[in-house]
């Protein structure tokens, strides 16, 4: 079931990019394909029966333009201080909390953390992050875990968990 | 006519996010900081010049490969990003001086 799950994902990815249905292009894409899960399938986290369950796909298709926006608001707040003739920055390194348990979960939080409101994500211990703020504010790991993850934590766990 | 307006424009301010985000490299202080401007910035500057790429040629084989790049640029950016910082910190670049707090630092001291 994960091998199938994979090809399926691996060879629609090929059709997308060659955008072509030619037979050459089609036998490489197998050929391709099987290569690349036997080299590195292991590493692949997929459950299907997770993966296909509707609830989760609606969450995950609700949860794309929820990170966007954050990801503009990130970018007009960055955009601010770089060309503040001030440069209002507060930088330092917080630790979070946060409760979500699969690796799948966190590696999304993580990711999803880097691209939003002066917050990149540079470690990850457990369940703790450590995570370099360019405008630090709150002086406790509740606060901090709230103001930074907060947002996307209840989301996440309905997608992964 | 109006997808062609419409994807030159997004480039557009693709390119003027880019351009700050360059600013950004050459303002900010140090490592850690400098990497906030090159993954938001960016990354989504990037994006959004790939999707008015796709918006001016639609379905067809260039604007397919446009938008799994812009996809796969937002996915492997904040990766990149975060094992250059882990990188670093282990490495010894220290923060700026007007850092306010590193508790990485103070908890993984003797660690490595």
């Amino acid at each position: 079931m994960k091998f199938i799950g994979e090809f399926i994902i691996l060879f629609g990815v090929w059709l997308l990019l060659t955008w072509s249905l030619a037979p050459a292009q089609l036998i490489a894409g197998v050929v391709i394909s099987l290569l690349v899960i036997g080299l590195v399938g292991d590493m692949f986290l997929f459950k299907a029966g997770r993966a296909l369950n509707p609830i989760r796909i609606f969450w995950m298709i609700m949860y794309i333009p929820y990170l966007i926006w954050y990801i503009i608001l990130a970018n007009l707040d960055v955009a601010y201080r770089v060309i503040h003739p001030d440069l209002p920055i507060r930088p330092g390194i917080v630790k979070v909390k946060t409760s979500l348990t699969t690796d799948m979960a966190k590696t999304f939080l993580a990711n999803s953390i880097t691209l939003t409101p002066g917050t990149l994500t540079v470690d990850i211990k457990g369940d703790e992050l450590y995570i370099h703020w360019i405008y630090v504010h709150g002086n406790n790991v509740k606060d901090w875990s709230k103001a930074i993850i907060g947002r996307f934590e209840p989301i996440l766990r309905r997608i992964f968990e | 006519m109006f997808w062609d307006t419409a994807g030159y424009t997004i480039i557009v301010i693709g390119v003027l996010f880019d351009l700050l985000g360059c600013i950004g490299l050459v303002r900010l202080p140090d490592v850690y900081n400098r990497l906030q401007a090159a993954t938001k910035c960016v990354t989504l500057g990037t994006a959004f010049l790939l999707f008015g790429l796709f918006l001016i040629n639609g379905f067809g084989a260039l604007g397919i490969k446009a938008l799994v790049c812009a996809a796969a640029v937002l996915i492997t950016s904040p990766t990149g990003a975060h094992a250059l910082a882990r990188g670093s910190h282990r490495g010894g670049v220290k923060l700026w001086e007007g850092s306010v707090i590193d508790k990485y630092a103070e908890e993984n001291e003797g660690v490595d």
